[in-house]
């Protein structure tokens, strides 16, 4: 079967986005009702000419259990490299069952992030020359279809208190010493703002409870197999200083890390004193004891409000 | 005689009745005559013709004088099939994808080596500008370097400047089906022409001082998954390739073609029909779809007039039901009849595979002795040393984490544990689907006498997704990802003895890496990573001399080539060729 690595990060540029965005900038106010009118002028033509753009701005297999199976089998042949298993999320993939998603939620958001990719992430576009042998458009929809089959509702509300949860993040649980949301927080750790809704209720549980046991990943690479995970490292330098701190990036001959302190280190391997490695997250776990599972359930349920509402702002 | 200028010897093979006289030495001459053509026909002359006094000018004219009659007929000398039988006696030269009919990819160059290679600089690059992998190995012929890109990008450089000569690009149609991104790993040279097969299914000549079109030939039809990804191979006047497609249920062959018209001479159906041998060992009408691609070029051993090419995996991949029996001639090594395609012998490396293990490595011919061998490191683990007389197998030894095969039969061939077949589920096994390697070369170096090949370690859940076959749609019935509860993935560059098997040394790579392997006569080897480096270890003892970070992954395999006496090792990474050499 595939011969080689998808290797893809390609990622196109998720076109309707970014000229929506162009579209309210740029554009001064007449201009901009002009450009609206054409605009709907083109629209009509579309709509008229052309079936397969409609198509694609709703699911036309929409909770068809049938189809939803043949989406499963297309889900496992070209998504389940990044996302797992029943779309519960991989390392670098996040977990689809979520209901709520990062990079839209409308069945055309989800075909065009299939179709097109995600620009600034390693979801690549799934044509040829992207990941797998690619899709057609009837094969996107039937994994939309099971996208939608398996995903499971989570509010915050129903999790917990994210008020306390918050206060329990920036306060006595110190996850925002390491862990920033929404621009505020330390940076030794993943920034979390999204997190609610790319993983699972369950991983995020497990993540506080035992944090070595999956890595976070970190940079992805454009056409490197695997993502840096969120390693333990310490070194001690040409100097003498003894330093521990996340690895940022690695290769045969360097590291770059952060150390505890928030200082960026690039180093010569073989210039070290010594180097070590480990894949001992930084992160302390927290047991029922130091975090009770209401406070568990509360802190889930901030970042659950945090990446709901964009920002915990 | 020492090698240092490599061009200079192949001038004296040539022409054994011109001594260096007082002409202050061939190399002098030789350097005149390469710039002279050069100027003409390749972009400026070397720095130092502007540096000769006026007596040594004259001297060198009246040299050049005598040296241009002997030297023309070399200069314009065509690729003959007696140069590619001979490619060790030119080693300036790399006129074929692994550089000789063995398979080596070993370069007999010496003047970078383990006492200069710290030192190491780029010369030049050259920029595709094309997404997507960069797979090919260029071909450097009297110096002009002949290179294959993404998208199925031909082009032909000045090979001491990097500047481009001609270009050419296939107009890709919207309906192809690559598998695995729109690569080509290279082409072939003969004659006037160099070749290329490209992923619409098309084998073309082009003229390989113009890049025109010479002949163009649909081979299979493309939207039905048929593709070519592979450099093709020249035997006599023959352009061998073999097809890509084994994830689309194509059904897999060995074509060739006639290199002055591009009439097909043969073609091997790798996959047996009705009342074939072997047609027995696929259920029902499976063999129609059954995959059993051949996309790696081939070796061949002028001394039986045998060529050998491996086959992928059968379709679909990772589900073997359906599709009962051993699958020939699925990832198997094939010896051929290069005139008549008519096949001597088989030997299959995984029976019934569901796994992805295509043997689509390199089959690299070594003799030893009196011992004609071929080895292969096989995506499957294990590394393979066959009788390549009669196909039988004298081991198979482990080169990797392996856990599909605990056992052997009788012969000595690994045979599939039952557990390891894909379920619904998902089985975790070792290698993972991309396998223990791939299609990136290895090296023979004759000189250590060692194999050194690029090891994955990464195992994959296999699981079934069953699928009716549908033309030009995917057709693997599976999935596979990486099992997240092993460690993590990494690789390293492995130095086996094919004597025994064994494992002489290691370079560990932070991650697997995708980067083929170069041996040099100066002691060295060569590699990449995915981290971008491109690395030149000590040959005898892995030791890591000098490395240069490219700024993107290593999907390819290095060469080596010399001009003007002096010595580039080339290599794609990113969009660019890089080519390095002494200050």
């Amino acid at each position: 079967m595939r011969c080689e690595s998808s290797g893809a990060t390609s990622v196109t540029k998720n076109m309707s986005e970014s000229r929506r965005e162009t579209f309210s900038k740029f554009l001064t106010a007449p201009k901009r009702r002009r450009a609206i009118v054409a605009g709907f002028v083109v629209t009509v033509f579309l709509w008229t000419t052309a079936p397969t753009l409609r198509a694609q701005e709703k699911n036309p297999f929409a909770g068809d259990a049938k189809v939803a199976k043949l989406g499963e089998y297309q889900f496992r042949l070209n998504c389940a490299f990044c996302h797992g298993l029943g779309a519960r999320g991989g390392g670098r993939g996040p977990d689809l069952t979520r209901a709520q998603k990062h990079h839209g939620n409308t069945d055309a958001e989800l075909f065009h992030n299939i179709h097109d990719g995600i620009a600034g992430t390693a979801m690549p576009a799934a044509t040829n020359g992207g990941i797998g042998v690619g899709m057609s458009d009837e094969e996107i929809w039937q994994v939309v279809t099971y996208i939608r089959s398996v995903e499971k509702k989570a509010s915050a509300a129903e999790t917990g208190d994210a008020a306390r949860g918050k206060a329990l993040f920036y306060g006595s649980a110190a996850c925002g010493s390491c862990h920033m949301v929404s621009g505020k927080g330390g940076r030794l750790g993943p920034d979390l703002s999204s997190t609610g809704t790319s993983r699972s209720l369950e991983y995020l549980a497990e993540s506080v409870r035992s944090p070595s046991k999956r890595l976070a990943t970190g940079l992805s690479e454009p056409m490197k197999d695997f993502s840096q995970e969120y390693e333990t490292a310490t070194v001690v330098t040409p100097e003498g200083i003894k330093l521990q701190g996340v690895v940022l990036n690695e290769d045969s001959f360097t590291i770059q890390m952060l150390d505890t302190r928030e200082e960026l280190h690039s180093f010569e391997k073989a210039k070290l004193r010594s180097f070590e490695k480990t894949r001992e997250s930084l992160m302390p776990a927290y047991d029922a004891k130091s975090l009770p599972e209401k406070d568990l359930k509360d802190l889930i349920a901030f970042l659950l409000a945090a990446s709901e509402k964009g920002g915990a702002q | 005689m020492k090698t240092l200028l490599r061009n200079v010897a192949i001038e004296e093979r040539f022409h054994p009745a011109k001594g260096a006289g007082w002409c202050g030495g061939l190399d002098y001459a030789g350097r005149f005559l390469a710039g002279a053509i050069g100027k003409k026909n390749r972009g400026p002359a070397p720095l130092e013709m502007t540096v000769l006094s006026a007596a040594k000018v004259l001297r060198v004219v009246a040299c050049a004088a005598v040296a241009l009659s002997l030297l023309a007929p070399q200069a314009s000398a065509q690729v003959t099939f007696e140069r590619l039988l001979n490619s060790s006696k030119e080693p300036q030269n790399w006129m074929m994808y692994s550089g000789d009919y063995a398979g080596h990819r070993f370069s007999a160059l010496e003047q970078i080596n383990t006492s200069n290679a710290a030192s190491l600089v780029p010369k030049w690059a050259y920029q595709t500008m094309a997404g997507g992998k960069f797979e090919g190995t260029p071909l450097v012929v009297d110096g002009i370097l002949y290179g294959t890109g993404q998208d199925d990008r031909v082009f032909a450089l000045d090979a001491r400047s990097g500047r481009p000569i001609w270009q050419y690009q296939q107009a890709l149609p919207l309906d192809i089906r690559p598998c695995c991104g729109r690569v080509n790993r290279g082409l072939a040279i003969l004659g006037d022409k160099v070749f290329v097969a490209t992923l619409d299914a098309h084998v073309i000549a082009l003229d390989r001082k113009t890049g025109n079109v010479v002949w163009d030939v649909h081979a299979a039809e493309h939207s039905k998954g048929y593709s070519f990804t592979l450099a093709p191979l020249v035997i006599k006047n023959l352009v061998i390739v073999g097809v890509s497609g084994g994830e689309y249920g194509i059904r897999g062959f060995i074509d060739a073609y006639d290199a002055a018209t591009g009439e097909r001479k043969w073609r091997f159906n790798t996959i047996p029909g009705p009342e074939e041998p072997g047609h027995e060992t696929w259920e029902g009408d499976s063999w129609k779809v059954g995959g059993s691609p051949a996309w790696i070029t081939g070796t061949y051993d002028p001394a039986t007039n045998t060529t050998f090419w491996t086959t992928g995996n059968p379709a679909p991949s990772n589900r073997g039901e359906g599709r009962a029996g051993d699958n020939l001639y699925s990832d198997c090594l094939l010896a051929l009849d290069p005139d008549t395609g008519k096949l001597k012998w088989h030997f299959q490396f995984t029976r019934h595979d569901e796994h992805d293990y295509d043997a689509t490595q390199v089959p690299v011919m070594i003799d030893d002795g009196d011992r004609k061998l071929i080895a292969q490191a096989n995506r499957n683990g294990f590394f393979y040393v066959i009788d390549r007389s009669s196909g039988k197998l004298l081991f198979a030894t482990p080169y990797g984490r392996v856990t599909w095969s605990d056992s052997k039969d009788a012969s000595g061939v690994p045979v599939a544990r039952k557990e390891a077949s894909p379920t619904l589920q998902g089985v975790p096994v070792c290698p993972g689907a991309i396998g223990a390697t791939n299609w990136m070369s290895p090296t023979y170096d004759p000189q250590t006498k060692l194999f050194y090949v690029t090891a994955r370690e990464q195992c994959d859940i296999f699981a079934t997704a069953p699928q009716p076959y549908e033309a030009g749609h995917a057709f693997y019935g599976s999935a596979y990802f990486p099992n997240d509860e092993a460690q993590p993935f990494w690789g390293a560059l492995r130095a086996l003895d094919p004597a025994t098997g064994k494992l002489k040394w290691e370079w560990k790579h932070t991650s697997p890496s995708w980067a083929g392997v170069l041996s040099t006569a100066g002691g060295l080897v060569f590699t990449g990573d995915a981290e971008g480096n491109f690395i030149a270890l000590e040959a005898a003892s892995g030791k890591a001399l000098w490395h240069f970070q490219c700024g993107a992954s290593v999907f390819s395999s290095p060469m080596s080539f010399a001009i003007d006496g002096k010595q580039y090792v080339a290599v794609a990474a990113g969009s660019a060729l890089f080519t390095f050499g002494l200050p």
